[in-house]
């Protein structure tokens, strides 16, 4: 037996789907220039077309055609030498489907093994929230706002060879950073973006993470039923009816909290959520009647509390609210729990108004695909920027 | 003039009945005897068995039987909706949502019509719906054609059907009673489709035995959905899309509820039996003539017909030829046939149906007896017959060519796996 290299690619639908398969592309034909057979796949069980869904795409390599066969998996290598999360927001957990669970950004990593982010947070942040592995494993940022597109759109801002650069440098024995600049000039006829690899190589360090540090929460699970216990007639119970909301100050029941499907929350496809300004909300009703996640609770006075257990983060309620910076779309980043916004506000109006402003003015720009003409243009002369500068 | 009253005539009413007189009553009560074609026979025990929802959509030769229930809700015969479809996808769409809220329900269809019905026909029985179809078998277009062969209703058998095969009115009218009884118990909720050939059954007239409803009550239970039902009182979600992570469950559950079809198939038929006072028999399969015989035939549906009479001429010659016709192909009695075909030298199956490049290019029916004797202890040589096809007479020299063959491949002379009878060549 030679030796095996697994890659995942970790991404989000949609918006990230062609930049995964251009990486796991590359990877293939990168180790081929150094003899190394390979396959590149997608998790065929993901639905990539759902907006935001975090999804995984896989790039095999071994030194040769027998271990390649040995180590094929049709969905899902049990373990990888690389992880990379092309958006620093995944590294809070990916939950593809219902009764998948939360599964940790390092789950499948080997002992030593590195993940590699996307990201302009600092490495103690994205440590706080990958989940605790019981082994060390590697950090490596590529400095970068995550590279949004769409399906029809690619963005070309070297976030691709930035991270294969990366590669190189984090795993040699996968391939050379000589063989992955053939493979870009190959694939896409640019000196340019060999360079940007390059320089992405010579940047790249890597830090260790160790099995104490990290988000402490066991991620939510869910045991599959066997086909004796499974309701027949592919029939499934609906979630029940909601109940009032408790006022965590004065005791007082009221308002509805819609019941949730316990086993898919979804809220690892959000990047960005809204924050709400409780003082300055009319109760028009907009945002709990556009969302189509039905995020929002009412609470007994009549707000409107995005739940965080179920906002994807779609930004349709900062769209549609008629008051000047009452609902306000923040990066997620910014956020380490799911915990209420009203329940800190009827706590104390100071104390949230604070909160409040902080997370508001600290927003850095963050948005799904392209929502104006001429984005693209703007924005991909300021990623190469930040590629340059780093 | 029903049997019951028969059995008193010409007595004092003041004497009271004797026990085998009581027996009689009981069993004869309210029967009637009517002179109707297969499709009326299917048509009548849609009315016995109340049925609440019909669809219909017109193909020869099923449309004969929306003919005969239109009639009987027009003459208010039967209360339940007619619903005509603008095609065969919708005509068994609606049937099958109607009885995912509770109704009890009747469709069919012919050759390509149940074709296009596909798409409707494989979510059916995924879904559990106990829908009773009337298939008038029909030879698949090109070319269009009138006459019988059995690959349209065969198309659906891998995918949770119960099927079977029917050789006369008065068994078209039983198996619609029995049909529903098996499809709407709990344990099974799988659609059945009855095979009946056309024109030979579809479209002759016979005297047929109607039952009393009072009879057709006792033997038929409500349908029941229990919490499958779609109803506001109990909210669930019926198919959704399902991953990987699911589907082999899903399709074990329903293969399981086929595995126990078997044993509701049987306890119905005694209660059949118990109640009507009619005697079927083994329900998979009947055998004629097979006690002393040395070799058989094997085949479905109105065939049987010819074969019986070409038995009987063979047996004056000395020839010791049985017939075993098939009921049920879906749940298939595998070790059961497998255990009474290992009685002969040698076995024919005659298919009505085609299933090019199969194994030995057989017919479907020779391909799936073969499949179950591989295991069975005493495997005589089994040949494939491919005749009748598109409504052409199966003759009685036919069968007797046939058994020829059979004859020569039990004596040990090699003989092709399959031969088509009554080809001009």
């Amino acid at each position: 037996m030679g030796r095996l290299f697994a890659v995942e690619i970790v991404y989000r639908g949609i918006f990230q789907k062609t930049l995964a398969k251009n990486i796991g592309r590359a990877i293939v034909l990168a180790a081929h220039h150094e003899g190394k057979p390979g396959i590149t796949f997608g998790r065929y069980g993901d639905s990539p077309e759902r907006n935001g869904i975090p999804a995984k795409n896989f790039a095999i390599v071994a030194t040769d055609d027998v271990t390649l066969e040995e180590g094929m998996a049709k969905y899902e290598p049990k373990e990888v030498d690389v992880t990379i999360s092309v958006d620093d927001t995944l590294c809070k957990g990916v939950e593809s489907w219902a009764w998948y669970g939360l599964q940790p950004i390092n789950r499948l990593l080997k002992p030593g093994g590195a993940l590699i982010v996307t990201s302009r947070e600092s490495p103690e942040t994205i440590i706080g929230m990958a989940h605790q592995k019981e082994h060390p494993y590697r950090l490596a940022i590529v400095k970068g706002t995550p590279s949004f597109s769409g399906l029809w759109v690619y963005k070309d801002d070297h976030s691709d060879v930035r991270i294969l650069g990366a590669i190189a440098k984090v795993l040699p024995e996968l391939f050379t950073l000589a063989s992955v600049q053939q493979a870009i000039r190959d694939e896409w006829n640019s000196e340019l973006k060999a360079t940007s690899a390059q320089r992405s190589y010579e940047r790249t360090t890597t830090i260790t993470v160790q099995p104490a540090q990290g988000n402490p929460e066991k991620p939510f699970e869910f045991q599959m039923p066997k086909w004796t216990e499974m309701r027949e007639g592919i029939a499934i119970p609906s979630i029940p009816r909601g109940h009032a909301m408790r006022d965590p100050t004065t005791g007082e029941m009221g308002g509805y909290q819609p019941a949730r499907n316990p086993t898919f929350k979804k809220f690892t496809t959000r990047t960005m959520r809204p924050v709400v300004d409780f003082d300055t909300c009319i109760k028009c009703t907009l945002c709990w009647l556009q969302c189509p996640d039905s995020c929002f609770d009412v609470t007994p006075e009549g707000l409107y509390d995005a739940n965080m257990e179920a906002c994807c983060g779609c930004g349709v309620c900062e769209a549609v609210c008629p008051v000047a910076n009452c609902v306000t779309m923040v990066n997620e980043a910014q956020f380490t729990d799911n915990a209420s916004q009203w329940e800190m506000w009827r706590k104390s109006k100071e104390t949230y108004q604070g909160w409040l402003q902080s997370k508001i003015a600290n927003r850095p720009e963050r948005s799904h695909g392209f929502r104006y003409r001429g984005q693209y243009e703007e924005q991909v002369p300021e990623m190469l920027e930040i590629a340059q500068q780093n | 003039m029903p049997e019951a009253v028969v059995a008193r005539k010409g007595q004092d009413p003041a004497v009271p009945p004797t026990a085998a007189e009581k027996n009689i009553a009981a069993k004869g009560a309210g029967e009637q005897t009517s002179l109707i074609t297969g499709s009326e026979a299917i048509a009548v025990a849609c009315k016995l068995a109340d049925v609440d929802v019909i669809t219909a959509y017109p193909i020869r030769p099923y449309d004969t039987v929306m003919q005969y229930v239109a009639k009987l809700v027009s003459n208010g015969e039967l209360d339940c909706e007619y619903i005509v479809a603008e095609s065969e996808h919708s005509q068994f769409e609606i049937v099958k949502h109607a009885s995912a809220v509770g109704a009890r329900v009747f469709c069919g269809s012919s050759g390509v019509g149940w074709m296009y019905a596909f798409e409707a026909l494989t979510v059916t029985p995924a879904l559990r719906i106990p829908m009773v179809a009337m298939v008038g078998n029909r030879a698949l277009d090109d070319p269009g054609a009138f006459g019988v062969e059995h690959n349209d209703a065969l198309a659906v058998r891998d995918l949770g059907w119960q099927l079977i095969w029917v050789d006369n009115a008065q068994e078209a009218l039983d198996t619609a009673l029995i049909a529903y009884r098996v499809a709407e118990d709990r344990r099974v909720f799988l659609p059945c489709a009855i095979s009946c050939d056309g024109a030979f059954l579809t479209h002759s007239q016979a005297l047929v035995k109607i039952p009393s409803a009072e009879k057709v009550k006792a033997f038929l239970p409500p349908y029941d959905r229990g919490d499958l039902q779609l109803h506001p009182d109990n909210p669930i979600t019926v198919a959704p899309q399902v991953n990987e992570d699911w589907l082999m469950e899903i399709r074990r559950q329903n293969a399981a509820a086929m595995d126990r079809s078997s044993t509701v198939i049987r306890e119905a038929y005694a209660d059949f039996e118990r109640i009507f006072g009619r005697h079927y028999g083994n329900p998979f399969f009947e055998e004629y003539q097979t006690d002393d015989a040395d070799v058989v035939l094997v085949g479905m549906g109105t065939l049987s017909n010819p074969v019986r009479v070409a038995i009987r001429q063979m047996r004056q010659e000395g020839k010791k030829v049985g017939f075993v016709r098939l009921r049920w192909f879906r749940p298939f009695a595998a070790e059961e046939l497998a255990a009474t075909l290992g009685r002969f030298r040698a076995v024919g199956v005659i298919d009505r149906d085609f299933s090019l490049g199969s194994p030995y290019r057989s017919g479907v029916l020779a391909t799936e007896v073969r499949a179950a004797m591989y295991p069975a202890a005493k495997r005589p040589p089994v040949l494939g017959f491919i005749c009748g096809l598109g409504g052409r007479e199966v003759t009685v020299p036919g069968v007797r060519k046939m058994t020829e063959s059979v004859y020569l491949a039990a004596e040990g002379k090699t003989q092709p796996g399959t031969q088509w009878i009554g080809l001009r060549e």
